[in-house]
Parts: C-alpha cells; structure tokens; sequence
C-alpha cells in the first residue's frame, strides 16, 4: 500500500502494509535510523518519536495508523528547545552507549515544550517510559533541568 | 573478563612499526564525509566509518591529517564505557595537542597490532581498556610529537631541541616560526619511530585527570551516531533466525510455505543456527519468521527448568568442593568457635539486555568478505568468522562499530554472533550483497549466554569475643569459560572467575576455607558486568554483615577492624563514610547499608540509603561511591561508570531472572525482564580517590557493591534477610 506521510515537515510517499510500524517505515523505508529499535513491543522508548505534538512509541503504531499526522523524529528536532536538551546533553556528558538517547531526547523535548519547568515527579512521570541500560538517569534528570533552566533565562 | 590476568607485558616494539598499506586499509560503511567536510562539521568527534585512512600515520594508534586534526585509532570497542575519549587523552597528552583537534575512530582488526596487553589477542573486558593501553597509548603520543618536531626541525633547519609544541602548535621561538601539526604530518610519517619516546612526568599533565568532555556525547545527543542496527547500504538484506527454544535442540523439520507468501520475505534458509529468513527489511523478516511451522529436535537440549538447576547446585554446595583458597584450620576454627552462622544464598540466570540488540552486516566479496558490527573479542570474532567462510583471516576484514551496550553480552567467547552471522551471508552466498543479521530483543533475551545460576554456602565462626575466627563458603555454579578459548584460565580445576572477589576476601580471618563446584549445564553461560562478582560480592558481604551484626559490631568500624592489611580496602571505605556522614545515620524510616568490594584491581564502596514501597520492595533514595581506581585518566567517565554501573545492578538485583521452564525460559523482553527505570534512579554522589598508582577499570567496579549494600539496609529496615535474588523473590510484599 502506498501511504502519504509528514516526516520532519516533509510529506513523503511510502509502500508498505497497513500493519508496519511507524518504526520500521522510518528507518527502513525512509533511512531516518536516528529512531532506534529495542523491544518493539513499547516497554523502552528507544524508537521514541513525536505523533502531532505527542510522545508516542513508533514500534507500536502501524503506519496505517499515523496518515495525515505530523511525525518529528530526532532527524527534525531542531527548534530553540531541542537544541537546548541536546546542548544539555553534551555539556555534562549524559550518553554512555547511546544507543536509547534519541528517544530520551525526543522525550525530553516532548516534555519541556508542554511543561517548561518540569518538577523531578514530572520528570520520572515523562521519562519513566525510556529505558536506559547504562542507567544514564543522574544525568538525564540533571540535564532536563539545566535545559529548563537555559530555557528559561 | 576476569581480574585474574597474565601478567602486564611492554608495548612492543613492532606496536609502533608503521603499518602496511593492507593492515591500515579499513570499510567505508555509510556515509563518508569528505574529509574537509568532516573537520569544518566540527561536530564529527567520532569518525564513523573509515577512520584508520584520516590523514598521515606516525604510527598504528595516531592519523594526523592536513588540517591539523589528530585521529586516535582505538583498538577497544565503545560501548558507552568511554575507551574513544580515554584513550584519545592519552595520545593527546603526549603529543601536546588542544582537545578541540582530537578525533577517535574505530581500530581495524588486527592480533597483534591492536591486541589488548592484557588478553594477548585484540578484545575488550574486565575492564581492562585503560589499564592496559596507558603507557601504550602514551608511547604513541610522545613518539608521534618527537617525529613532528624532528620533521619541523628539519625543515626550518633550527635544532630540535629548541622547538616547543604546545595545544597543537610547534614553536620555534628564536625564529619566530610556528606551524600546527598538519604541516609537518607527511614529513613526521616518513622519520624513523622513535624507539623510547620520552614520557611527561605526571606533574606536568594537562588532560590526564580532568574531565576533557566526551567525544561521542554530541553525536549520540543528536541522534547522528550509527550502531550497526543502522547500516544499511543500497540492496541490504536483512535476516531474522529463528532460533531453538531450548538450548542445544535442532530443527527437526520445516514448513515454510506461509513464510514465504510474506510480502518483502525473499528466501527462507536452515543454517546450522536455526532457520534464517531474509528479507527487505526487520518487519517482513519477522512476520517470516513468525509464520514458520518448525518442529524442533529437542534430543540434545537442556530441559531442565532453573528451579531443578538451583536444586542441583543447592545439594552440591552442603558439601565442600575443589579448594579455592585455604589459609590456617578451617575445621578446627569452626569446632572452636563459640558462635558458628550458617547462611545460603542463591543467584538466578541473568541476561545482558543491552539497549542495543545483537546485529551484524557481512558482505561476501569477490576476493574475500567484509564485516562491520559490535565486536567486542575482535580476534575471537576475526577467526571465526573466517573459519565460518572457508576464508584466511586476511581476507576477512572486521569494522568495529559503536555499539549499544554490551555488559558482556558482545563478549562472546565463542563468537557465536560473528559465525551465525558469516553463516547466514554464506547460505546466501551473493557477493556484494549486504546481509544484516538482527536479533529480535526476544532472541536477545531467550538466547542464552546467561550469567549462570550460583549457590553459595557460607559457615562462619566467632570467637566469644565476637572476631571472626573462621569463614568456610562453598560456590556451585557453572563454568563461564570451560570449553571456551580462556580455558586455559582453569587452574587445578578452579574457574577464577566463579570465585573472584571470595577466593581472595580482604579481610582478616584466621582459618578461611572456599572451595568451588563446576557442574555441566547445558545453559550457555557468559560473563556478566563483573562477572563473579556479580555474585561473590553479594554473599561476602552480606554474610559478613550477618556475622558484625551477631557480633555487635557497627558496619564501616567493623570493616575496617578487619582490614588492616588493605589500606585501599579502608580508604574508599573511610571516604564513602564520610561523604554519607555515617555517624549521623540515616533519616526517620530509611536505612543506611554499607558495601565494599575490590574488582579489576580497582576498590569500590558504596553506602545506600533505603525505605520499604507499599508493596514491600525497597526504595533507594541515594548511594554514595567512593571508588580508587589509580590514576584516573578522566574522573567524569569514572564517576558515570559508577553511576550506570549502580543502576545497572540496582535493576538486576531488584527484578531479574530468567526462569526456565522446562528448559525454555520464560522471559523475552523487557515486559517480564524488567530494567530499572528513572522513577527507580536513586541519587548517586560519586568520589574519585586521587591516587599516583597504576590506572585500573572502571566498567564492572560500580555494580558489585550495590546489592549487598541495598540487601543490608533493608535487613535493617524489616529485619529480613535476602539471601535468594532477585528481591521480588524474596520479599513479603
């Protein structure tokens, strides 16, 4: 089947069955691999991406499901507040292996739009859906917060 | 892999011999950025990609290229324990260089060139990438600077002597003339390699020992890194294995024709690991692997469940094994003891889970093959994947590629990974066809290479006094190397690495007894962050504290009475006292637990403060680490490996264990394997001992201590001891 999607402000045209997941879409169809596959079943968050303005799990949501919605994945994430999470990031070394931290990111800059000085309960409540296996999370609560905090100033 | 190692030998001096145009050649995979394009980024830190061709080769480890960057080769794998920033350091050190001109990429494979000192062969574990690669890699820094400045002297016809270098520059004062390192990088290339380069006195460093930022945080920030997951060049096939549900089974008989009516599915194939199925992608390679009828031939497969393999190795250890270690009377010091405490305590199976699942791209050539993936034993991969293709090492060439964690998992000494993978591109058998082997997570989990199910059995004696007179524990568990290429670690019957971190307590027992039993099981076993530690740090410190607590003695005083002969034991243990300010205690309703433990010569404690959840389960709310690991090359990479390495065991001895039913286990994701999550993160304070001594590890130290120290604590709280993990196994909710 052919499908219309709104990738990172582009449409793009797409053939695959309905019940592909957005996750594969990207990364196979479209090669955007900074959304990362690691249980296909929602329990991690590496694939991470944001669906209409929405934290949402792309392993788990057939593309059939997705037509006519605006999609960003890491790869577009390049407004004032991703680059200050991503500034965050960097300066205090946040990532070990990597590997999970497209979809911490996409998660952290989900969150700092709608909630622009999250407390540490809202941090846990946002975040508690990506797993790390490094156990980055010190840090990823640190740098949520220093990217509030840049936000804000 | 083990801290039980062969001894440290010199850098050689062929390490710094120029290398031939074949060994230097690497794998263009991906995108390959010009390399103008690469240094005005100034985001490329990591190369990805062929970095071993990044400019002028002074020697194996150092690229110095026209525009003044300096690539460093790393012969370890990154995985997120920091061996492209730590390594980078210490060649940057000695060449004088400004960080901001440094760049890391992958080493290719090669024995000898990029052997890890430690091992023998190229390979990364027990936490050895620093350790064994400090003067090494210093040694190239320096020789690379002294053929620079010999290179600038001649040209500008002044002694070499009189020339400087400093972040990056080389300065000739009395002439004014100043170059940076690009200049000169041809011309340094071609001199004669020094062959004792001149080392800086360590007063006189200016990176080693601070906290230069990472190289790869920006890129893994932006999502811009590539694991192997994300190669896929033009035409790559992707395949999925259907595996046998228990281990050591084989695939009986086969139908599959729904699989093959699978839109995207292009062949289905028996390899000897299962049955492939290649397709255009990971999603109609598993909805092929998901309609496959197979009938498995379980005749030769393990199909016993975990709780009849605990039961075994319980029986096994109410009786003394190979000895271990043995140091006075043991049978007389537990008959003259006033007060003798028997404990048991049992660890499950535990699978690695890295974030990243196993993969591999292999490309057959018409003159050979070419690999990229996570490869973290490169040799054992190298040789077996060549083996696997009927091939000469020479013509198989391996590219390193970041990967998403491994905790051991990559580890394989067997290179199962690097054969299933040259299998199923064999059974192909197109050249130029790229083939990606991806694990499923489920195929990650159910597929074995388990740290394997212990039992330990502890008898201890006190005296009326309360010391501690005798300490007799008893381990069964499996193997991790027997059969394997480091059998040969085996001595007298004794896997050192099923007794590491017991056989040598630290502290002072008169009549001290541990023996081992090896039973077979055929669960394939594997090493796991820390390996025996994973579970001889739990029952040693556990019991002891059961003996300090029958004996009336406080946590941290009773240590270290006991630990006069290891002063590095006492000093992380002091200072992790003082951070937490133990003689305050903890707050209404927590509790304070006390752990140290040394492994990969590098000493660890911790100190967790713990509440009780509503459903029973403890809560940690914070841990201070003190950790000596010698010279730190950079504290904040230590102080995250001891913050990941205290999640990482945190989650594991909370939640984790793969049951066996029947010989099939139970869990396959992270829905019934579960990770610690950053609700669960406890508040880490980390201190980083200054120390002159020798660099140790950092990757596997951190999770050791965590839980006894969490198992203390809450025995403080409720009064119940764990002694069976994980704690939802134990606990009364």
């Amino acid at each position: 089947m052919a499908y219309s999607l709104k990738v990172n402000g582009r449409m793009r045209e797409v053939d695959a069955t309905p019940d592909t997941p957005l996750l594969w879409v990207l990364r196979d169809e479209l090669g955007l691999t900074g959304t990362k596959y690691g249980c296909g079943i929602s329990q991690c968050g590496a694939c991470t991406v944001e669906v209409d303005g929405e934290a949402r799990r792309s392993c788990s949501l057939p593309v059939a499901s997705v037509e006519n919605a605006e999609i960003t994945t890491i790869e577009g994430e390049s407004d004032r507040v991703a680059k200050a999470v991503q500034d965050a990031w960097t300066a205090i070394d946040v990532p070990q292996c990597g590997y999970c931290q497209s979809g911490q990111v996409v998660s952290a800059t989900n969150l700092l739009r709608r909630n622009p000085a999250p407390s540490d309960a809202d941090i846990d409540q946002a975040m508690s859906g990506n797993i790390c296996r490094c156990a980055t999370y010190v840090r990823i609560r640190q740098a949520i917060h220093d990217a509030a905090g840049k936000l804000e100033g | 892999m083990t801290d039980t190692r062969t001894p440290r030998t010199g850098p050689s001096r062929r390490t710094f011999l120029k290398q031939a145009g074949t060994a230097a050649a690497g794998l263009v995979i991906g995108v390959h950025l010009p390399q103008a394009a690469r240094a005005a980024s100034g985001a490329a830190n990591v190369i990805q990609g062929d970095g071993s061709r990044a400019g002028a080769a002074p020697n194996a480890f150092v690229r110095i290229a026209p525009d003044d960057t300096v690539t460093v080769l790393s012969k370890h794998i990154e995985f997120g324990q920091g061996p492209y920033t730590g390594l980078t350091t210490l060649v940057a050190e000695e060449l004088d260089a400004a960080w901001s001109q440094m760049r890391a990429t992958a080493a290719p494979s090669d024995p000898e060139t990029y052997k890890n000192l430690d091992f023998g062969i190229q390979g990364t574990g027990g936490s050895t990438a620093i350790k064994n690669s400090y003067t090494q890699l210093r040694r190239a820094g320096a020789a690379a600077r002294e053929m620079l400045i010999a290179a600038a002297a001649e040209a500008w016809g002044v002694p070499a002597g009189e020339i400087t270098v400093r972040q990056g520059r080389i300065r000739h004062e009395a002439t004014g003339r100043e170059a940076g390192f690009g200049s000169f990088a041809e011309a340094a290339a071609e001199r004669a390699v020094p062959s004792e380069p001149k080392l800086k006195d360590p007063s006189d460093f200016r990176l080693i020992g601070t906290d230069v930022p990472k190289l790869d945080s920006r890129i893994k920030a932006t999502g811009d890194a590539q694991f192997t997951m994300d190669l896929q060049p033009e035409g790559t096939v992707t395949v999925l294995v259907a595996h046998p549900p228990r281990f050591g089974a084989k695939v009986g008989s086969v139908d599959d024709k729904e699989a093959r009516k699978i839109e995207g599915v292009l062949d289905v194939k028996q390899v000897a690991y299962g049955v492939a199925v290649y397709a255009t992608g990971f999603w109609p390679a598993k909805k092929g692997r998901d309609a496959l009828e197979i009938t498995w031939d379980d005749s030769q497969a393990e199909t016993r469940s975990s709780e009849e393999i605990m039961a075994d190795h319980r029986e096994r250890a109410q009786a003394r094994g190979k000895p271990a270690a043995d140091r006075g009377a043991i049978d007389d010091g537990l008959t003259n003891a006033t007060k003798v405490i028997e404990s048991e305590f049992t660890f499950p199976y535990l699978a690695h889970a890295p974030m990243e699942p196993l993969d591999a791209l292999v490309t057959l050539r018409a003159d050979g093959a070419e690999a990229a993936f996570g490869s973290q034993l490169q040799t054992v991969d190298h040789q077996v994947m060549a083996k696997t293709l009927g091939l000469p090492m020479e013509k198989v060439r391996i590219h390193t590629m970041l990967a998403g964690g491994s905790f051991g998992r990559r580890g394989q000494p067997n290179g199962e990974l690097a054969a299933e993978a040259a299998a199923v591109a064999k059974a192909w058998g197109e050249t130029d066809r790229p083939i990606k082997l991806v694990y499923s997570r489920e195929d990650d989990i159910t597929g074995g290479r388990y740290r394997p199910i212990y039992v330990h059995k502890l008898k201890g004696g006190l005296d009326a006094d309360g010391n501690i007179v005798a300490w007799d524990q008893t381990i069964a568990g499996q193997s991790i190397i027997a059969g394997s290429p480091f059998s040969g670690m085996i001595q007298d019957g004794i896997d050192p690495t099923s007794v590491e971190g017991a056989r040598n307590l630290p502290y002072a027992v008169p009549n001290f007894h541990v023996s081992l039993h090896s039973p077979d099981v055929g669960v394939p076993p594997l090493w796991w962050r820390s390996v025996g530690h994973t579970h001889t740090g739990f029952a040693t410190e556990v019991f002891l504290d059961e003996l300090l607590v029958a004996a009336g003695r406080d946590q941290v005083e009773g240590r270290l009475a006991l630990l006069g002969d290891h002063p590095r034991h006492a000093g992380v243990l002091k200072a992790v006292a003082r951070m937490a300010d133990w003689e305050a205690g903890a707050p209404d309703g927590r509790a304070r637990g006390v752990a140290v433990h040394k492994s990969f010569s590098t000493y660890v404690a911790q100190i967790a403060e713990v509440s009780v959840r509503d459903d029973g389960m403890p809560k940690v709310h914070r841990v201070w680490c003190a950790v000596d690991c010698g010279v730190a090359v950079n504290p904040n990479v230590v102080r995250a490996q001891m913050e990941g390495g205290i999640g990482y065991g945190l989650g594991a001895v909370l939640y984790d264990e793969i049951e066996l039913k029947d010989g099939k286990p139970q869990q396959n994701n992270f829905d019934g394997y579960r990770s610690l999550r950053i609700d669960e993160m406890p508040a880490v304070e980390v201190e980083v001992i200054p120390s002159d001594a020798e660099p140790t590890g950092a990757g596997e130290p951190g999770t050791p201590p965590i839980g006894p120290a969490v198992a203390i604590a809450y025995h403080r709280l409720t009064g119940q001891r764990v002694r069976r993990l994980p704690f939802v196994k134990s606990v009364d909710a």
